[in-house]
């Protein structure tokens, strides 16, 4: 298998941040919110490569603690996602009927409104921690997988080898799992890359917006809007959790695109 | 040789194909091919699909369709090598001296502007006549492709008319601006036969008033015959053989020429009818949910086991909603099927799985009738495990079995369906309907998707099985040819209705009423001057004027 | 009633109902949550009494179905009620808000709409060449990229270091002169055309070889036109209806784009108050707000539709 040196970096970056992720308390020099220095904002130097932050504390330290709540929230509300909305959009297809109709109005409605503003009017009541923040992201974006998994599953569902199962007289589950499934998976995997960049983006403006992850703890987005004040300043802390951000994104959207073709084209991926 | 128009010396041509995850190549797929064109004189290129006849057709205009490229040989059209000529005087060859007819004319025409106007376009762009004249002259054209209210049809838009108008206005468009050679590509594969033949007609008769020269490209030998004075035949890039019309039809020098030229020429004896039919369709009535006309009306027909019923019509006959009603995938609203001596449930979900053996059915697309992530052994092995409980050793036995029944062999057993040709497709599809050991497979459209070698493998194919496993056919297609091949008996259908029906030999002998005669008429036959003939004695319309 | 008509009362009715059914999802999103409003504005060390102080000035002892069609119908006049925090008229501090976020968007989308159609058509134009390929990098790392990153990186460098413009628009007022707005606005327009200008150009160059690769453009070929004349009269009217669906599609994005930004260069639009808002529980202006933003994003979607429908030649010309 040739993998194309553009999917091949994406691919050791996307590795790189989750292994900084999950080994991130063996990782830090220092710990997450330990103050370790009187001087706030203090440039790079040998014991604190990224300086300080605005309350003095290492920003290494905090990125790599910051990384791990990023992936984390983001991985764990894609698979939400992923798991509400194909499920729904498999059964939908399925079964047809005004199940279908129901959800799929349902679904409808909710894309109506972007999520973000759906998303800070549900915050305005709600308790803002990491199991609802992760909750409501999940559940807004599985509208999304909704949609793309009902609308794979109602193609393949016209198609005549399904008929040809049909006429078999085999049941709803080898249909569903042994036709259906196979041939669906390629285009959601893929899909699964770009929702879990949109999850990313979405935690980070959040608690960039001050409404996600709140202080002491912090991810990416969150260290930005700690550091932001400094900017002014000609300070330039709150470009390095951005920066990170951005490069996580561009590593998976790589890898990402490159499944994508590689599935498209894959022997047999016609059906 | 001051008549010659176009002559093509050692032409090739090649294209980038993208094979997946491997960096793009270069291949060939005319390997050098050689013929000259005089004033007035029609040329056709036939061949399968692969052949490269569109291909050839395209680069007399200096043209390669997506990703294909002219990489060597000369292309002389009125004294100048085209592929040479500044990018300018490429215009002035296209739709000035050569114009270009499509297979399918309502994608080929803008569906945002009048039909008029696309007509005109080219004759006024190139400054050959004014507007005045150039309306004229497509009104006039109009006039002689046999178009409806020739003066104002201009004035419609291209989805305001019907496929087989919309072809002729092509035509109309390809011969306005007074050109020296039309390419007509397939121009009329995509209509309904009866549809074709006056298309046809209308096509030879413009050629010949016009005297204007034509490449005539088809897969279809006898279509070319009627309208060609030079027939080239062409497979995989190459030429096979180049000569005059009557000689190739009549006189093939070369082994796959004589193919082409006696294909469905399969003999099939008619068999009797016995005395229990196998299945009784009765007073069938049926529509689809949601709409409000009936697409069948008191469909009766009988078929007799180890026999092959010809179910024969144009498209929306309602032959295909035949078989779903059959299938029991549209309930009827009104009627009843008997198979095997059994009342079948109008309903699938509540047959039982014994009926669902003893009823197959096979695809006209085997491509999408076959699961792309299931293997050839899977894709058979499948019913012998739901409908027999094979399991393991003896179950891949069975399917080697078939495998040689469909003459392919056990080499294929873990093959994908994206790893076979066209012809084997069809024949796993065969293999997987046959492993449930029916009484009845439903054959819908099964070779029209098919090259006719490859189609005429399949039918002998059919054939053979028959004898060998006296299984009852229900065929369905629009190809009164394949009708002629296999049929034992045959209903025609029109407009939801069975127009004709009885033993082959009962609805092929005359009198006719006027759809039969008008549908048999249409076929193409493997003769020239058929197509005089025919028009000379028609007693009704086609449908789609 | 000739069907393009029917089509068209169609889609707005929809809309309208959509409008409604949104209002509906807003309001319920704030009281059938499992959250209580009271609660969180107050806390959780709040005296019972203050709680049901609070409660009875909310109104949140009515029933829920009363209490929303006093809010639609007060929505309906334009009355979005006061701020709970501040006391004042909602409707009046949006107001001037949404005037400001419009000019924003606005300036924006002059600048985006055309430079994206423009360099789409580009990328069609020099396609698998480089432009194209540089268009789809900068559109690969343009959509992995937060919108503060921008806004953040615009502000370091060309803000503070180079002190080409104003850091912040914080000094925005509505009533200076236009050159003075405009030069406080400059980073955040640039940072929203940015946003959209990826998204933009991506899908209109998708829309527009879609257009090239049908067969009528390969008969206008054949018919030796020229390059101009085959997109002027051929590519070009079969073009107009996806490529406003683009431009809708993407206006829709801004709305969305400009509530970071307006955080980020604290300008005192919509976004900003929605957020400030959100963080204060402040939760009749949050209402208010998701509303207004919902109507302009489907209002923009009701338009592309429109538009879609008019520009269909099999509807604008029945059999």
């Amino acid at each position: 298998m040739r993998i194309p040196p553009a999917a091949l970096i994406g691919l050791f970056f996307t590795t790189l941040y989750f292994l900084i992720a999950i080994f991130a308390p063996v990782l830090a020099p220092y710990g997450m919110a330990e103050v370790v220095s009187r001087d706030i904002w203090a440039p790079s130097s040998a014991e604190h490569w990224l300086g300080t932050d605005n309350l003095g504390r290492d920003l290494l330290s905090r990125m790599i603690y910051g990384g791990r709540t990023t992936i984390f929230i983001a991985t764990t509300a894609t698979v939400i996602s992923f798991v509400t909305g194909s499920i729904l959009g498999f059964f939908a297809a399925v079964i047809g009927g005004w199940v279908d109709q129901a959800l799929s109005r349902l679904v409808d409605l909710i894309m109506s409104i972007p999520s973000l503003i759906l998303a800070l009017v549900v915050l305005s009541v709600m308790p803002i921690t990491v199991p609802v923040l992760i909750l409501i992201m999940g559940l807004l974006d599985a509208t999304r997988v909704f949609r793309l998994a009902r609308a794979v599953a109602v193609d393949i569902n016209v198609m005549d080898y399904v008929e040809a199962a049909k006429l078999r007289g085999e049941g709803r589950a080898w249909i569903i799992f042994r036709e259906i499934l196979p041939n669906a998976l390629s285009p959601l995997v893929a899909e699964m890359g770009l929702r879990f960049i949109f999850m990313v983006l979405f935690i980070s403006t959040l608690s960039f917006l001050g409404l996600g992850v709140q202080p002491p703890g912090a991810d990416w987005g969150g260290i930005v809007k700690e550091n932001a004040d400094g900017i002014n300043y000609g300070i330039g802390a709150a470009l390095y959790p951005a920066i990170a951000i951005a490069t996580l994104a561009i590593s998976v959207n790589l890898v990402a695109d490159w499944v994508l073709n590689r599935t498209t084209s894959l022997k047999g991926g016609r059906g | 040789m001051t008549d010659t128009l176009v002559k093509v010396r050692g032409l090739k041509i090649g294209a980038t194909i993208y094979p997946p995850g491997e960096k793009p190549q270069a291949i060939e797929i005319v390997h050098g091919v050689d013929f000259d064109l005089e004033k007035g004189k029609v040329l056709g290129l036939i061949g399968e699909s692969g052949a490269g006849k569109s291909t050839i057709g395209l680069a007399s205009m200096a043209y390669g369709r997506g990703g294909v490229e002219i990489t060597g040989g000369e292309v002389w059209i009125n004294g100048r090598n085209v592929l040479q000529s500044s990018p300018g005087d490429v215009r002035a060859l296209r739709g000035g001296e050569v114009t270009y007819v499509s297979q399918s004319a309502a994608a080929s025409f803008n569906p945002a502007k009048q039909i008029m106007e696309q007509v005109t376009e080219a004759a006024i762009g190139h400054g050959k006549f004014s507007k005045k004249q150039a309306e004229e002259r497509a009104v006039n054209f109009f006039r002689k492709l046999g178009l409806p209210d020739p003066e104002n049809i201009g004035k419609r838009y291209p989805h305001q008319v019907s496929g087989g108008q919309l072809q002729r206005c092509m035509t109309a468009l390809a011969l306005c601006p007074e050109p020296d050679l039309v390419v007509f590509d397939e121009p009329t594969t995509a209509l309904d036969v009866t549809t074709q033949i006056d298309v046809l007609a209308a096509i030879k008769d413009a050629i010949r008033d016009t005297g204007v020269a034509a490449l005539y490209i088809t897969h279809d030998l006898a279509v070319v015959a009627q309208v060609s004075d030079d027939i080239m035949v062409l497979r995989h890039g190459n030429m096979v053989e180049y000569g005059a019309t009557d000689q190739i039809i009549n006189h093939p020098a070369e082994e796959y020429t004589k193919a082409l030229v006696s294909v469905r020429s399969i003999q099939h004896e008619e068999k009797q009818p016995t005395d229990e039919p196998l299945l009784t369709v009765r007073n069938i009535t049926a529509r689809y949910k949601g709409t409000a006309f009936d697409v069948l009306h008191d469909v009766n027909v009988e078929l007799h086991p180890g026999q092959t019923l010809a179910v024969v019509g144009e498209s929306g006959s309602g032959k295909s909603t035949l078989a779903r009603v059959i299938t029991g995938l549209l309930p009827p609203r009104d009627g009843q099927i008997n198979f095997a001596g059994r009342t079948l449930s109008p309903d699938l979900p509540t047959r039982s799985k014994e009926d669902l053996r003893e009823l197959q059915m096979i695809y006209q697309m085997a491509d999408v009738a076959m699961n792309p992530r299931q293997t050839v052994g899977t894709i058979i092995g499948r019913p012998l495990e739901f409908y027999f409980g094979l399991k393991g050793e003896a179950k891949r036995k069975r399917i080697a079995e078939l495998l040689e029944e469909i003459e392919m062999g056990d080499g294929f057993i873990d093959r994908y369906p994206a790893e076979l040709s066209g012809g084997q497709k069809q024949r796993v599809c065969i293999a997987r309907a046959l492993a449930a050991k029916p009484r009845l497979i439903i054959c819908d459209e099964v070779t029209s998707a098919l090259d006719p070698l490859v189609a005429d493998g399949i039918l002998k194919l059919l054939l053979d099985l028959q004898k060998v496993e006296d299984v009852a056919y229900l065929f369905i297609t629009h190809d009164l040819a394949t009708v002629k091949a296999i049929a034992d008996s045959i209903a025609v259908m029109y407009q939801g209705k069975v127009q004709r029906y009885g033993s082959k030999s009962q609805v092929l002998t005359p009198p006719y009423d006027d759809y039969t005669d008008l549908l048999l008429s249409s076929v193409p036959e493997m003769k020239i001057g058929w197509l005089e003939d025919v028009i000379s004695n028609r007693k009704m319309e086609s449908a789609g004027n | 009633m000739s069907p393009i008509v029917r089509l068209l009362a169609q889609r707005i009715a929809l809309s309208l109902l959509l409008l409604f059914l949104v209002s509906v999802l807003i309001f319920a999103g704030t009281i059938i949550l499992p959250g209580d409003v009271a609660q969180s504005i107050l806390g959780q060390s709040a005296t019972p009494e203050a709680l049901a102080n609070l409660r009875a000035e909310l109104g949140l002892n009515e029933p829920p179905v009363a209490r929303y069609f006093s809010w639609l119908g007060g929505v309906l006049q334009g009355d979005l009620g006061t701020a709970l925090t501040s006391g004042q008229d909602i409707a009046e501090s949006i107001g001037k808000r949404l005037g400001n976020t419009l000019f924003l968007a606005f300036w924006s989308a002059i600048i985006a709409v055309p430079l994206a159609i423009f360099l789409g058509l580009l990328a069609v134009r020099y396609r698998e060449r480089w432009p194209d390929k540089l268009i789809s990098a900068i559109t690969l790392a343009s959509i992995s990229v937060p919108e503060f990153l921008i806004g953040y990186i615009l502000m370091f460098f060309i803000g503070v270091k180079l002190r080409l413009f104003s850091p912040t628009a914080i000094s925005y007022r509505a009533d200076a002169d236009l050159f003075t707005k405009l030069e406080a606005i400059a980073l955040p327009v640039a940072v929203l055309t940015l946003v959209v200008l990826a998204h933009m150009m991506r899908m209109t160059r998708a829309a527009i070889l879609n257009v090239m690769q049908s067969s009528y453009i390969e008969t206008a070929e054949l018919k030796g036109l020229r390059m101009f004349t085959i997109i002027w009269k051929h590519a070009f009217p079969n073009s107009i209806a996806p490529i406003v669906n683009v431009v809708m599609l993407n206006l829709a994005y801004l709305v969305v784009g400009v509530v970071v930004v307006e955080v980020v260069f604290v300008y005192p639009g919509m976004g900003g108050y929605l957020v400030d808002h959100v963080s204060k529980r402040d939760v009749p202006v949050v209402q208010a707000c998701g509303l207004i933003f919902a109507a302009v994003y489907i209002g923009l979607n009701m338009i592309a539709d429109v538009v879609s429908i008019l520009a269909n030649p099999r509807l604008r010309h029945p059999k």
